[in-house]
């Protein structure tokens, strides 16, 4: 007898679309394409059974660069969209990515709110503390002096601390990923995917344009030396005193998973008649 | 002190990411597989750079870059035809593999700019070219097993060959002028 | 002369099965007038008798004072009288705030508690006749009985419907043990008895018992239930006055039918929840009121750009800004027809009735699943928080229908520019035919671009697919004849459907029309309602003349056009109607009024 034959696996390119970025050559973003195609390609998942939801930024152009589905929304709202889509097909793979200002600033309540809603998909945040897009001014991920031409000298406002609220509110997997290591983010890409619920990852992606500094980001980024931890006190105080550029897997939690009741029909539209019925 | 007061615009150095040691292939099998890693994705840092460049109306360095995605993505094919491979096996798990975040024959990304010129382009590759050439040396010095040392040394002399070659070309462009990247322009807006 | 007529028409009561009889029940928080208002609605229709009632309120949360509005007929009901021929408050507390949405004349009749007070000036002012009974001391008497239900027992009685229809409706509504239920029933029927020396108050006769197919169902139950039988699946919302009750109707009904309802942080978030459930390829809503309504206009745009169906139902109050929440205005109007930014055709929908909730939901999920678009449904407080009997509604058959992508679909582009303008929509997990849907101006391919070439060309096809479509007769209610035409749209068409019947009985004929399909306008289908028409009268409530203006800037009138409109939160009612409308119609074809 025959054996059955397999189909072939799917390797990263298979993920990758043949539109070119438009970002500038030397940004982050360029990498974490490649994260998410790679990190996809270890999860097995055919293309058209994923859908990449964005918002608006430089960061958030990427769904067009994959093979999978795309949502290219308005501004702030990816998560909202991704939570709805998600919510009504649970059977996708539904992966939401963006930028700082997209996710921390204009969307920040549905950050908050998609935390602890805990609805099963992926929070990729390209976060390069600056608005690339509009030209270089403050999110809320920017460091106070950082001088530009909307809050010369800096906005004096302390900066946002994005896991911390993540772990706050209720994610159940957090993780803080770097442009710079490729394959490293395409690992935590797939264990957040993998991982049931909202899985949150903090990738720090600099913008070679408007933040040229970070290119120093990768002499600062290291692997986080211990293991995640399920313990969700502890990973606080882990991501309060990190010195930032820890990178890994920091919270992988069992918090309960939105349960939606999609396509579980137990009447027919006509059967609701009987309550208005005299 | 809070995150955000650490996270200042020009943050203190730290000594370079992941340094293990470096772990010698213990047969060719995973020694093969660590190189066509590296040409692979060396490849595919250069396409990914072609297509910047050709987004940013730079042909010029657009092309050069392609080559050097075909010539690395060459290297690979060969590899594979060599070993019999249809497909890329993974990486041994759990052993590190080099230092850094990335293979050594991989440009970093963020090393390239729009204005760049083949001379930046040639440079780039010279240093890649160079760090291979290094880490197979280096591989031939851990090595523990014969064969492994032999195909070490038989790669880092490849590498080295591509590196006088990159020399070569080199000397071929002409050096840029110190305000190459100089844009009299800002940048335009697309949000 | 005819103004004599008309103010008969207008203000002095006539008995007849169409005018039916109206009833205040008033009284502060814990006296139970909601209650007592629904189970009088539920006793007429066990009489065969078709109802309406209307909930006011006071401002407190709890313990305010509240009015159940109740109109009771022969025939389907679906707006207020012009008066009131009953007053019954169970204590006066404040209830003197409602003088306006309860008019009372001379002919009414006020019934009051002694121990509670004698009635407020402005009531006893219109000349109402005034009896005293003692409901609370009446209550007392029968342990374990409420105060409610002798008033119930009072009004039903005087209103004339028979003793077993109120029992019945009791006991079929009760919940609780079944001694409170003897108790009740005892205070009913002193109720009944206590009703019976009063005098000079009309009563309908019953009405023909057809009353087992019939519904009682409020606006936003209507309008849930439309939705959900055109197809909705998905609605994610955010809690609002009065939409509330809309989407509290849907959460577990949805579970029943398999879909889902999911309670968003904000509007922001809930319309963009709806487009990406429905991109998804299940039918989404969203419902809210005006502030919510305009949190979502760059949502709306997005779901025209993205051409991603999507219905959001708004149940319109008073505005701007907070403005009277539990009250009703039809003042988002201009906000749904031309409210977004750019050049954003979209469909907005109005029903004509508590009935027409359930058809013109549903046609609004079928245009949107069809048309891949937004559909506002404008509804409004009126229509969502009033209770009905209606008679059970066929199945308008409206279904979603939505044009989707095949696998593998050879040279696929999600926005081709079609003859119709609709385009196959890839539904994620489909093989073969992935894009990416966008907000940005996009190539037929879904790339973005800015173009002129492909803007211009998405334009055109987002506008096209809108108004090719063909609409049908049931684009707008056209009913009579007459050289003059009355038009309107929501809530407002009952009392303007009463005011052309009445001014009909004075020799006025006029045509009425009551537009459904608001946007994209039909200027060839109103030419065609309007043949033979000399001049239009445009009634609406709200402030600034929205669906005059709206219609003056989209369609050539007939005639000078004239404008009948008020804001709320008082409705406009049938008889200051019949006067406009007589009025207007015989100042000849220039005559314009405005109020
Ligand atoms: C409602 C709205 N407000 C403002 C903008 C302009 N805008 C576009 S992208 C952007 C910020 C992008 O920053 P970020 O999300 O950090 O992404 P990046 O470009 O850095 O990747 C802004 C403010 C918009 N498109 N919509
Ligand atoms: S502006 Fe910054 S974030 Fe945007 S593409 Fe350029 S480098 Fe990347």
């Amino acid at each position: 007898m025959n054996a059955p034959t397999l189909p072939a696996p799917l390797t990263f390119s298979a993920y990758k679309s043949a539109y070119k970025p438009i970002w500038c050559p030397g940004c982050g973003d360029y990498s974490v394409l490649s994260s998410v195609t790679k990190a996809l390609a270890k999860v097995q998942v055919p293309p058209h059974e994923v859908v990449v939801v964005s918002g608006i930024g430089c960061s958030s152009r990427i769904p067009a660069y994959t093979t999978c589905y795309g949502f290219h929304g308005v501004h702030g709202r990816a998560l909202a969209a991704g939570t709805g889509l998600k919510v009504a097909r649970p059977d996708l793979t539904v992966v939401v990515a963006g930028g700082d200002g997209d996710g921390y600033s204009i969307g920040g309540n549905h950050f908050l709110h998609a935390c602890r809603r805990n609805v099963d998909l992926t929070y990729l945040v390209m976060d390069n503390h600056v608005y690339g897009m509009t030209k270089g001014q403050a999110s809320p991920t920017t460091e106070p002096d950082w001088d530009n031409k909307l809050s010369p000298g800096g906005t004096g406002v302390r900066s946002f601390h994005p896991l911390v609220i993540a772990l706050a509110s209720g994610a159940n997997f957090v993780a803080r990923a770097f442009a710079g290591d490729p394959n490293g983010t395409a690992d935590i890409i797939a264990q957040a995917i993998r991982h049931p619920g909202f899985s949150f990852v903090e990738i720090l992606s600099p913008c070679v344009t408007f933040r040229p500094e970070q290119k120093e980001w990768k002499k600062l980024a290291h692997p986080s030396p211990v293991a995640p931890t399920d313990d969700a006190a502890r990973a606080a105080r882990r991501i309060m005193t990190d010195d930032g550029f820890n990178i890994g897997v920091l919270y992988a939690g069992d918090r309960p998973v939105y349960r939606s009741s999609t396509g579980k029909a137990k009447l027919t539209p006509a059967d609701l008649e009987a309550e208005f019925l005299l | 002190m809070t995150a955000a007061a650490r996270k200042t615009t020009k943050p203190a150095r730290r000594p370079a990411a992941r340094k293990p040691a470096l772990n010698a292939p213990r047969t060719i099998r995973e020694f093969m597989t660590l190189a066509l890693v590296m040409e692979t994705e060396a490849s595919q840092r250069y396409a990914e750079f072609a297509d910047a460049m050709e987004v940013c109306n730079n042909l010029e360095v657009a092309a050069l870059f392609r080559k050097m995605a075909d010539i690395e993505g060459r290297h690979a094919t060969q590899i594979m035809t060599e070993m019999g491979w249809s497909e890329v096996p993974p990486l041994p798990p759990g052993r590190a593999t080099w230092e850094g975040f990335e293979a050594p024959e991989t440009a970093p990304g963020d090393e390239v700019h729009y204005l760049m010129q083949p001379w930046h382009a040639l440079q780039l590759a010279l240093a890649s070219e160079q760090r291979a050439e290094a880490f197979f040396g280096r591989l031939a010095r851990v090595a523990t097993v014969a064969t492994v040392r032999r195909a070490a040394l038989e790669l880092e002399a490849e590498e080295r060959e591509h590196v006088e070659l990159v020399k070569a070309w080199l000397a071929k462009v002409p050096k840029p002028d110190s305000d190459w990247a100089v844009d009299p322009d800002p940048p335009s807006y697309t949000d | 002369m005819v103004q004599a007529s008309v103010q008969q028409a207008g203000q002095v009561k006539a008995r007849d099965a169409a005018i039916g009889i109206s009833i205040a029940l008033a009284g502060s928080g814990g006296s139970g007038v909601m209650t007592a208002g629904t189970l009088l609605l539920d006793a007429a229709a066990k009489a065969g008798l078709y109802g309406l009632m209307v909930r006011t309120s006071g401002p407190q949360i709890r313990g305010g004072e509240a009015a159940a509005l109740v109109r009771l007929a022969r025939v389907p009901i679906d707006s207020l009288d012009d008066g009131f021929d009953l007053l019954l408050a169970i204590d006066w507390q404040n209830v003197n705030r409602f003088a306006d949405e309860i008019p009372l004349t001379a002919a009414s009749l006020m019934i009051g508690d002694p121990d509670e007070g004698e009635p407020p000036e402005v009531f006893k002012a219109s000349g109402a006749r005034y009896v005293a009974l003692p409901f609370k001391k009446t209550a007392k008497a029968i342990a374990g009985s409420w105060t409610n239900m002798v008033a119930l027992g009072v009004a039903g009685s005087l209103a004339g419907i028979p003793a077993a229809a109120l029992e019945a409706a009791l006991s079929d509504s009760w919940k609780r043990g079944d001694e409170a239920l003897q108790a009740n029933l005892a205070a009913l029927r002193a109720g009944i008895e206590s009703a019976a020396g009063i005098d000079g108050m009309p009563k309908l006769a019953a009405g023909a018992a057809a009353a087992a197919k019939r519904w009682q169902i409020s606006g936003n139950e209507a309008a849930g239930y439309g939705a959900i039988r055109g197809g909705i699946r998905f609605v994610a919302a955010y809690p609002i006055t009065p939409a509330t009750e809309l989407l509290e109707w849907m959460a577990p009904a949805l579970v029943k039918v398999g879909g889902t309802l999911l309670q968003a942080e904000d509007e922001l978030a809930s319309v963009n929840m709806a487009i990406g459930a429905s991109y998804g390829g299940v039918p989404s809503l969203t419902a809210t009121a005006g502030p919510g309504l305009a949190l979502m206009a760059e949502g709306i745009g997005l779901a025209v750009t993205a051409e991603v169906p999507i219905v959001v139902v708004d149940v319109m109050r008073g505005g701007p800004s907070t403005g009277i929440p539990a009250k009703s205005e039809q003042s988002d109007l201009s906000f749904a027809v031309s409210g977004l930014h750019g050049d954003a055709p979209r469909l907005v929908v109005a029903p004509t009735s508590i009935a027409d909730c359930i058809a013109a939901t549903q046609w609004a999920v079928h245009l949107a699943e069809a048309l891949q678009s937004p559909v506002i449904v404008l509804s409004d407080q009126f229509m969502g928080q009033s209770r009905a009997i209606i008679d059970r509604p066929d199945d308008a058959g409206y279904v979603a229908a939505r044009l989707t992508a095949a696998a593998d679909t050879p040279d696929y582009k999600r926005y081709r520019n079609t003859g119709s303008g609709v385009s196959p929509m890839a539904i994620p997990g489909t093989k073969g035919v992935v894009y990416t849907a966008d907000g940005l101006e996009h190539t037929e391919a879904g790339i973005p671009s800015s173009q002129s070439r492909d803007h211009a060309t998405q334009l055109d096809k987002r506008e096209r697919k809108l108004a090719q479509h063909d609409y049908g007769r049931y684009w707008a209610d056209i009913e009579g004849e007459g050289d003059a035409a009355v038009i309107t749209f929501g809530s407002t068409t009952a009392a303007v459907r009463e005011a052309v019947a009445r001014a009909r009985a004075l020799g006025v004929d006029v045509r009425l029309i009551a537009l459904r399909l608001l946007a994209p306008a039909q200027p060839a289908a109103l030419a065609a309602a309007l043949e033979a028409v000399a001049r239009v009268l445009v009634v609406e409530q709200n402030h600034g003349g929205q669906l005059y203006r709206y219609l003056r800037s989209m369609y050539d009138l007939p005639g000078k056009p004239a404008s009948f409109h008020r804001p709320g939160p008082l409705p406009l009612r049938p008889g200051e109607l019949t006067t406009a409308i007589v009025e207007w119609a015989g100042t000849g074809p220039l005559g314009g009024i405005s109020v």
